[in-house]
């Protein structure tokens, strides 16, 4: 098995708000391996942008803040780093691409001038060094007329090529790590499945590894080697996304794959979780889906179930597996 | 079990058969402007020629990506855009020729939902007044008896009387987009345009509002017109369903038919792009090469040629002709 790349360890991130304290992440492990691709999959609100974002040290302070735990990254605990040391990482070690590729690129500076910064300040290249390799990368990503879209503005571009600059820009420094916000979402199905196909053949060709997330669990299927979903801050279930699909076992993972209406296999009626996602502020330490689960116990209501593996490989939070929880 | 059994009963049977509405070769252009003068200087065509008919009690579903003109003719069949040719006929009645008067009758028969559940209400109008204001301002009802008819219209959509003294803020994605049906229901429609009602929210609230839409269709012999960009979502709630590319309808068929048999091969990318959550299927994909055409500058011949994987000469010359190919299923293709 290939080595931890990145481990998560009981990563805290709070956000502070005139209503009470916000537990965005709230003591979340995971690592992901070299070569992999993690996805991450939950609904708005569930803490996975904010997991990326602290492992990238982008969280706004105030209101924003990391309070405990650590990211490993190579050996190294990110959060120890100074600031100048984190952003000679960002970029070229590990490289983020955004939901919104019109938001994600500077409307003024033109798509060559985007690509070759990371080159020229963290390469540091020559301009014409730079230009060669950007024009490269352009192509990489399946652009035709790399040099006429070397000298265009974003504005010039349509949606997935935008997205497709903005994984040249990513990719230009060979990073070990590619976090995936949603990068599909805004896009429509054709130019979903062309961005997708990019990514997946990025990942064999390149070895980068790649955390992915996202709220499809279509797309989790299609990309994922390893799956991580979190509700209200917290991380319910993790496991490889072949043992998820056929078995997953925490009852928010079963209700999820159950709502989605799939393709070709029609149900007289969706099953849907009934109640909705719980107020992220001041949370108890319960197991925050009790309310929402049909096999909501005693014990659910009071102590928030440990994530632990019952099954090799395949960690559960759920009181359902436990002995105490087995008890009631 | 009754309840499900209701459902199929409405979904197969595609209503009553009696049309509701129809539209024929309906073109819906925006002007594009440009110099000094803002002279017209070309069309964005959204809608290029379009021709269906919604049967009484039935879902239509229209699907298609961005800028396919989908959520234009939905605008253009309530008459919130003017029509640039064509005709649409509300039971009967040419609806683009009605008086302003006539129109504001007719409006009581037909409501919206829109997709955006955040920017469809306005933030400092309370819910309850939000969702009765029409039934005021058309005079159906009296002042006293509106906060009753609202009240009882929120439980319909699964919201609490509780809710009705809130304001937007205060509510989740899925509960604004229950709002918003409260508001089109409220006035007893026969014809509600379901514009993207659920891509906005989260998987676990999306079948929730499925199945509060499927629900109301059944108890209240609702027409629906729904737009969406998933079909898995069109082929779960639709009788029947039209794909659309660049203002043009290239297939038409009853929802089962066009699922297990797909003609054109527009209808059979989407179909293939949308990812399946099963992580052992392998599928022989067909992903569509390149970008959208402009609306404003369309393919010559057919206007799909230009990613299509079947593409031949007579593509690029020739406009393939809308035709009916059995089993009420429509398409326009050269090959198919």
């Amino acid at each position: 098995m290939a080595k931890d790349l990145v481990e998560f360890r009981n990563l805290e991130t709070h956000f502070k708000t005139s209503a009470g304290t916000v537990k965005a992440v709230n003591d979340v492990s995971f690592s992901i391996r070299e070569g992999e691709t993690l996805c991450v999959v939950g609904e708005s609100g569930c803490g996975k942008s904010v997991t990326a974002m602290s492992l990238m040290q982008l969280i706004e302070s105030p209101p924003g803040k990391i309070v405990g735990g650590e990211i490993m990254f190579e050996g190294k605990d990110l959060l120890k780093l100074s600031k100048k040391e984190m952003s000679r990482l960002r970029g070229n070690e590990i490289a983020m691409i955004f939901q919104e590729p019109m938001s994600s690129l500077n409307p003024v500076f033109t798509i060559g001038k985007q690509i070759t910064e990371p080159l020229l300040y963290h390469l540091t290249m020559t301009q014409k060094e730079a230009k060669a390799r950007a024009i490269e990368l352009i192509t990489m990503v399946g652009i035709p007329r790399p040099e006429k879209i070397f000298d265009s503005y974003p504005h010039e571009l349509s949606g997935g090529m935008r997205q497709r600059i903005m994984i040249a820009i990513a990719l230009s420094c060979n990073p070990k790590l590619l976090i995936a916000d949603e990068p599909t979402t805004a896009l429509d199905v054709t130019i979903q499945a062309q961005i997708l196909d990019l990514m997946r053949d990025i990942k064999t060709k390149m070895n980068t590894a790649i955390m992915m997330i996202t709220h499809d669990l279509g797309v989790v299927a299609e990309m994922a080697d390893f799956v991580v979903v979190m509700y209200a801050g917290k991380v319910i279930e993790e496991a490889p996304v072949l043992e998820l699909f056929r078995e997953p076992r925490h009852p928010y993972t079963q209700g999820l794959l159950k709502a989605k209406p799939i393709i070709n296999q029609r149900q007289e009626r969706l099953y849907s979780i009934p109640g909705q996602v719980p107020n992220p502020v001041d949370l108890g330490e319960n197991c925050h889906f009790h309310d929402r689960c049909e096999f909501c116990m005693e014990i659910c209501k009071v102590k928030a179930p440990p994530l632990r593996a019952h099954i090799d490989g395949h960690k559960t939070a759920c009181w359902l597996y436990e002995e105490e929880g087995k008890a009631q | 079990m009754s309840e499900s059994a209701v459902q199929v009963d409405t979904r197969h049977s595609g209503g009553t058969g009696e049309p509701l509405v129809q539209v024929e070769n309906l073109k819906k252009y925006f002007p594009i402007t440009g110099g000094v003068f803002q002279r017209r200087v070309g069309d964005v065509k959204a809608v290029d020629g379009v021709s269906f008919t919604i049967n009484k009690g039935e879902s239509f579903g229209l699907v298609g990506e961005s800028g396919c003109g989908k959520s234009t003719i939905g605008r253009t069949l309530l008459r919130l855009n003017d029509k640039t040719d064509g005709s649409v006929h509300f039971e009967g009645q040419d609806l683009h020729k009605l008086s302003k008067s006539e129109l504001r009758k007719m409006r009581t028969k037909m409501q919206i939902v829109f997709q955006d559940p955040f920017s469809s209400l306005n933030p400092r109008i309370k819910v309850g007044e939000a969702i009765g204001e029409a039934l005021i301002d058309h005079g159906l009802v009296s002042r006293k008896d509106v906060k009753e008819r609202v009240i009882e219209t929120m439980k319909i959509c699964g919201l609490a009387d509780y809710h009705y003294d809130r304001f937007p803020h205060e509510f989740s994605g899925g509960q604004r987009q229950r709002i918003g049906i409260a508001r089109a229901l409220i006035m007893n429609p026969e014809f509600i345009v379901a514009d993207e009602p659920v891509s906005a929210l989260d998987v676990s609230i999306q079948a929730q509002i499925i199945n509060l839409l499927s629900d109301l269709q059944s108890e209240k012999q609702l027409t629906y017109l729904f737009i969406s960009h998933d079909l898995s979502v069109v082929e779960h709630l639709c009788n029947r369903v039209g794909v659309m590319y660049l203002g043009t309808m290239m297939e038409m068929a009853p929802t089962d038919e066009l699922f297990s048999n797909p003609l054109h091969p527009y209808t059979k990318a989407l179909m293939s792009a949308i990812p399946v959550p099963d992580p052992t299927l392998k599928r022989e994909r067909i992903v569509l090469q390149g970008d959208i055409p402009s609306p404003a500058n369309p393919p010559s011949g057919c206007k799909f040629h230009t990613r299509c994987p079947m593409a031949s000469d007579i593509c690029k010359e020739q406009v393939p002709e809308y035709r009916n190919v059995g089993n009420e299923h429509f398409v326009a293709c050269h090959f198919a």
